[in-house]
């Protein structure tokens, strides 16, 4: 998709500016375009070592297996396959608190350091597991309960009412939001179907992989590419040096 | 609500980075050591970002300069017209999936050319709250973590920008709306 989106994008361009006579703009564009993503990268460079300094820090305290933990019933729903206690989740949600209080530029390296989370879970690494998809769905989508950058703005071109636009943001993008998760769902369940890329929630639609030992049909044994959860749950209880399930 | 809400945002980032590091010391963490570790995976994780945006960016900027953008925006238009949405926030419909500085500068102008309080500041300032640089975050997610195919996420993503758009436009028109 994105290979074709790419290709897209300069076959068109190239075309248009011979009908638009633009040939020498978009050489310059070319490259003021490598610039600024080169530029855009070097911007993260000190967000980004801050806050997986202090992100780290919060992980090692315990505190976002905390927060993993308290607001397990809405990650449950978004994110069936990822398993309990995961630190995945306490990054998804930090991320997502990030980008409902408009603070975008805490919310990148958490949401970077979520998805290095559930590249750890994913069997395949170079294509993008349900779970990922779904933490893309809400950062595209994102609640936004202050726009801070846009009431400046409106400040700026004095607006008699700079907050008035809080509202329907609000409520724009809540419905962006729900839209994102159903479309996400809809897909997620079309892939499921499709061997051997899929993610089985119950392990009923991976076709019982070979040493899988954990009871099928458990609601509890969510198959993440077939491997059990126990199984899971033993090996993070490993790497955090506890002897038993997280939660 | 609203002075609630902005001083939450004021106060949480002062708050964590007193608070983690409080807690952690707490729970005998080394803090220091601990944050050198983890700040030095931010750097290379920047870094491999860097082919990435280069490669969407480059696309991106040819894509406006060529005059593709604008030809895509003429074809729409006279649907739009037939709607009753006004047609100066079509091109940013097109450019906010593309680029959250482009967009952000195309809806101050916006703002500037109509004013704020007009329906079209209105809407414009709706749209760029509501709904996010859908290519640029499926560049630097996915490619920190060497995806590369992203299976349904751009639809996904595109889709929900879609959705956004329009509902910014019909809650504006219906709140704002005399």
């Amino acid at each position: 998709m994105v290979n074709i989106i790419w290709l897209f994008f300069i076959v068109i361009s190239f075309v248009a500016a011979i009908m638009n006579g633009r040939m020498e703009a978009l050489t310059e564009a070319a490259f003021e375009g490598a610039k600024s993503g080169v530029t855009v990268s070097f911007g993260l460079i000190s967000v980004m070592v801050f806050w997986l300094g202090l992100m780290r820090i919060g992980e090692d305290a315990g505190l976002l297996r905390k927060i993993a933990v308290l607001l397990q019933p809405v990650v449950r729903f978004l994110f069936p396959d990822v398993p309990k206690g995961h630190p995945a989740l306490g990054y998804i949600m930090s991320n997502m608190s990030a980008n409902i209080l408009g603070l975008g530029n805490a919310a990148t390296p958490m949401g970077i350091k979520a998805m290095q989370e559930l590249q750890k879970l994913n069997p395949e690494k170079e294509t993008a597991s349900a779970a990922m998809c779904t933490l893309l769905a809400l950062n595209t989508s994102s609640i936004t309960l202050v726009p801070t950058t846009l009431i400046a703005i409106r400040m700026t071109y004095g607006s008699a009412n700079p907050t008035e636009i809080v509202g329907t943001t609000l409520a724009a993008t809540l419905v962006a939001t729900i839209a994102a998760i159903a479309a996400d769902r809809w897909y997620r369940h079309r892939y499921r179907r499709k061997p051997p890329n899929s993610i089985g929630r119950n392990g009923t639609a991976m076709k019982d992989p070979p040493g899988a030992q954990g009871p099928p049909g458990n609601f509890d044994s969510e198959g993440f590419g077939g491997q059990g959860e126990t199984a899971r749950d033993n090996l993070l209880a490993a790497k955090h040096g506890k002897g038993e399930a997280l939660v | 609500m609203y002075e609630w809400v902005t001083s939450i945002s004021a106060w949480l980032i002062p708050f964590m980075i007193v608070f983690i590091p409080l807690y952690a010391a707490f729970k005998k963490v080394p803090v220091y050591e601990t944050f050198i570790d983890g700040a030095k995976e931010g750097f290379g994780t920047a870094i491999n970002i860097i082919p990435h945006l280069v490669g969407m960016m480059v696309a991106i900027s040819m894509f406006r300069a060529s005059g593709a953008m604008d030809m895509l925006a003429s074809l729409i238009r006279p649907l739009f017209d037939s709607l009753g949405i006004p047609s100066e926030v079509l091109p940013l419909g097109l450019l906010r999936p593309l680029t959250g500085a482009g967009s952000l500068a195309f809806t101050t102008e916006l703002i500037k050319t109509y004013g704020p309080d007009s329906m079209i500041g209105r809407i414009s300032s709706t749209i760029q709250g509501s709904t996010d640089t859908t290519l640029y975050v499926l560049t630097v997610y996915f490619g920190a973590v060497g995806i590369r195919k992203s299976k349904y996420a751009l639809k996904v993503g595109l889709f929900s920008d879609l959705v956004g758009f329009f509902a910014a436009i019909i809650i504006c028109l219906f709140v704002f709306g005399s």
